[in-house]
């Protein structure tokens, strides 16, 4: 297993830019997944790790070693297809030991490390089987055998859950999960599914038109977005922004809004005059008949364990995560009271977070990153 | 009657699956049409056991006695010789021995219908090879590869069957003068080859097409070159579509008539020209031309029922769910 690091990368395709500039490093034993909408560059950029692109710029260090313009088979990679990919012509069996003939493997050690493969995929039991008639769990299962079979330095798969059904998906989601954890294999994962991505991934890198909106744990792009596309990208429903103008100071803990005061984390930098976009969580808001922001009930979706109220205010419809006990009449007149220190300030003109006592750190956090590892390059 | 056909016809036959009397009705309609095609197939067959005057009789005779004749002379020459001479021989030897006599002849020697069989064969045969080998790799370069100027390219090779072959026939005959390819194998298979390239390459480019390329990406990452990766898991998969072409580049060099008979005459001529000039004795021997023309319809047979199967196989594309 090894490190994958990632340096300025950048591909176009003639005048179209797929990605732009990407810069992450994924720790040896991590599990990143590259989060984003069709089209925003992730297939791309894993394309471009696994060898089957050739970048435009930058390049790709695996395990300490340049790669960058090293043809796939010489990468000591494994990719797992949206499609899996299974060759058709060849059975189970022969599909996982398909890597290992290549590297001249003798066929008695094939035969032990397939089986060996199988059993912790327990897939066993269909090892003679001929791939087309098997179930998408199964035919998934293979596509990791062929991956793991090999031992290769990482993992990169490309929406390998797209095509399941719901309901299997979540076991895979868990499969996947607990294989990493026992096999600890530095895995690229390409979604576009936020709950797969937030279930397994150490790190997420969230991708938009090319750019990496922000890199960071599940747990700090849900907290603490980075920009208004990954606020809205991750969470169902997704952060609601309420928009209004203003300039606020640094050190600043209010926003006015619709002539109400609402409190937030204390800004670290100055806001000039502009729109701004308030970023609230839907589980950071409660009723209160004291608020001064007010609303009216617009619509309710009962979800049992609980219940999105959407209520429209002056700054555009909100949308609450409650608890399912209380029923409301569309109409209702309702204050809006938020956590305050979970509250993100955006710059709409720009689309980043506004730096406050919540998102310290969080921006620079990358640049800070490879500045130390710089550092520490030179040093050593 | 009516109960054994009353209830299942009025409920369940589904939206998709014929009813039954509609596939009674298709398949007799398949039937008429397989005995309106073989009619021709099997006059050639009935006349090939013909005896020469049955053959020609007016009004044609249905029933008739079967006489190996139309073989014996088609793989023989004879020559004439008198009664007595054919009493003073010793008892014959096989049946076309004894079929010749009767006609007061005596067999001379071979036919030159076995060489040039073999000729048609290796020439077919050949030229189906080289046309869809070179077809398969230049299909899958242009399938998978930006080739400058891909799609004039594919045009101008399809161009190259915009008019009849025969349109160029004195030029290539000229050529072939000058090339010392007149009435060679080599230059047949060339020809062949040359015809036949154009519709592999766009047949087989279209069933290149519709295997997806992560195939190949696959084998790559698996530690495969690019070539390795053709080999082992594109052409298994393109075998379908390899079948048909081959069966069509065959069918086309094994019944090609005109070129043969234009740039060949002695020892590479091909057996469509040879067989119209078996002659017999005062006039055409037409069992003979039959028995020629009905073994050679034998390859062509047997090559199709030997691929059938890969061309009703289908590709099993069940691995990539699309």
């Amino acid at each position: 297993m090894a490190e994958i690091r990632v340096d300025h990368l950048r591909k176009a395709f003639g005048e179209f830019v797929a990605v732009q500039d990407s810069s992450f490093t994924v720790e040896d034993g991590e599990f990143l997944a590259l989060l984003g909408p069709s089209g925003c560059g992730k297939t791309t950029t894993l394309r471009m790790i696994a060898g089957l692109e050739l970048p435009t710029g930058g390049a790709i260090h695996l395990g300490g070693e340049d790669v960058t313009y090293k043809r796939a088979s010489e990468r000591d990679i494994a990719f797992v297809f949206q499609l899996f990919a299974l060759y058709p012509h060849m059975n189970v069996r022969r599909n996982i030991g398909f890597p290992l003939l290549s590297q001249g493997v003798p066929k008695a050690e094939i035969k032990r490390r397939v089986e060996e493969t199988a059993k912790l995929l327990q897939i066993d039991h269909i090892l003679d089987r001929p791939v087309s008639g098997l179930a998408g769990g199964d035919r998934q299962r293979v596509a990791l055998g062929r991956a793991i079979v090999r031992r290769p330095k990482c993992f990169l798969m490309d929406e390998p859950l797209g095509t399941l059904d719901a309901e299997f998906r979540d076991v895979m989601v868990r499969e996947l999960r607990e294989l990493h954890n026992r096999i600890h294999a530095t895995t690229v994962y390409v979604t576009h599914d936020q709950i797969e991505a937030m279930a397994m991934a150490d790190k997420i890198a969230v991708m938009n038109h090319g750019i990496i909106e922000q890199f960071a744990t599940p747990r700090e792009i849900y907290n603490r977005p980075a920009s208004m596309y990954v606020a809205d990208f991750i969470g169902s429903p997704p952060m609601n922004f309420l928009r209004f103008t203003a300039g606020l100071p640094k050190g600043a803990r209010i926003a006015r809004i619709d002539g109400a005061d609402v409190q937030m984390p204390e800004l670290r930098a100055d806001v000039a005059e502009g729109e701004l976009a308030l970023g609230v969580r839907p589980e950071h808001i409660r009723f209160s008949d004291t608020s001064p922001l007010r609303g009216a009930i617009y619509g309710a979706e009962y979800l049992g364990t609980n219940q999105i109220v959407t209520v429209e205010t002056a700054g555009g419809l909100v949308r609450a995560r409650l608890p399912a006990e209380r029923s409301y009449r569309i109409g209702d007149r309702v204050g809006l009271a938020f956590v305050a220190d979970r509250l993100s300030l955006f710059d709409c003109r720009s689309g980043r977070a506004v730096p406050s006592v919540l998102h310290e750190g969080v921006l620079a956090r990358d640049t800070r990153h490879r500045e130390m590892r710089d550092l520490e390059a030179h040093h050593g | 009657m009516s109960t054994s056909k009353a209830a299942p016809a009025v409920s369940a036959h589904s939206v998709v699956e014929p009813s039954p009397r509609t596939k009674r009705i298709a398949g007799a309609l398949v039937i008429l049409y397989a005995l309106i095609t073989l009619v021709p197939l099997v006059w050639i067959f009935l006349t090939s056991i013909k005896s020469p005057p049955d053959s020609i009789s007016y009004p044609p005779k249905i029933l008739f006695t079967p006489s190996l004749e139309g073989y014996c002379n088609l793989f023989t020459t004879r020559t004439r010789q008198t009664p007595d001479y054919i009493a003073a021989l010793p008892p014959p030897s096989g049946v076309c021995d004894a079929v010749t006599r009767e006609r007061n002849m005596v067999i001379a020697g071979p036919s030159n219908f076995l060489p040039r069989f073999a000729n048609s064969l290796i020439i077919a045969f050949g030229s189906t090879f080289l046309a869809v080998s070179l077809g398969t790799l230049a299909a899958y370069g242009f399938s998978r590869f930006k080739v400058p100027l891909a799609d004039d390219l594919l045009f101008f090779i399809l161009s190259t069957r915009m008019m009849p072959p025969i349109a160029v026939a004195i030029p290539i005959y000229l050529m072939y003068r000058q090339l010392g390819l007149s009435d060679t194998a080599l230059g047949m298979m060339l020809l062949y080859t040359a015809v036949n390239v154009s519709l592999a390459v766009w047949l087989l480019k279209g069933f290149i097409d519709e295997i997806p390329r992560e195939y190949e990406e696959a084998a790559m990452i698996d530690g495969y070159t690019r070539l390795q990766a053709f080999f082992k898991v594109v052409l298994p998969q393109a075998t379908t579509g390899i079948a048909a072409t081959a069966i069509f580049c065959l069918i086309f060099a094994w019944n090609e008539y005109a070129f043969a008979s234009l740039l060949t005459s002695g020892s590479a001529q091909t057996a469509p020209p040879f067989i119209p000039t078996i002659i017999g004795e005062g006039g055409q021997d037409w069992p003979a031309v039959a028995a020629g023309t009905t073994i050679f319809l034998v390859p062509i047979l047997v090559f199709t029922i030997l691929l059938r199967k890969q061309l009703l196989r289908g590709i099993t594309f069940g691995a990539v769910r699309k």
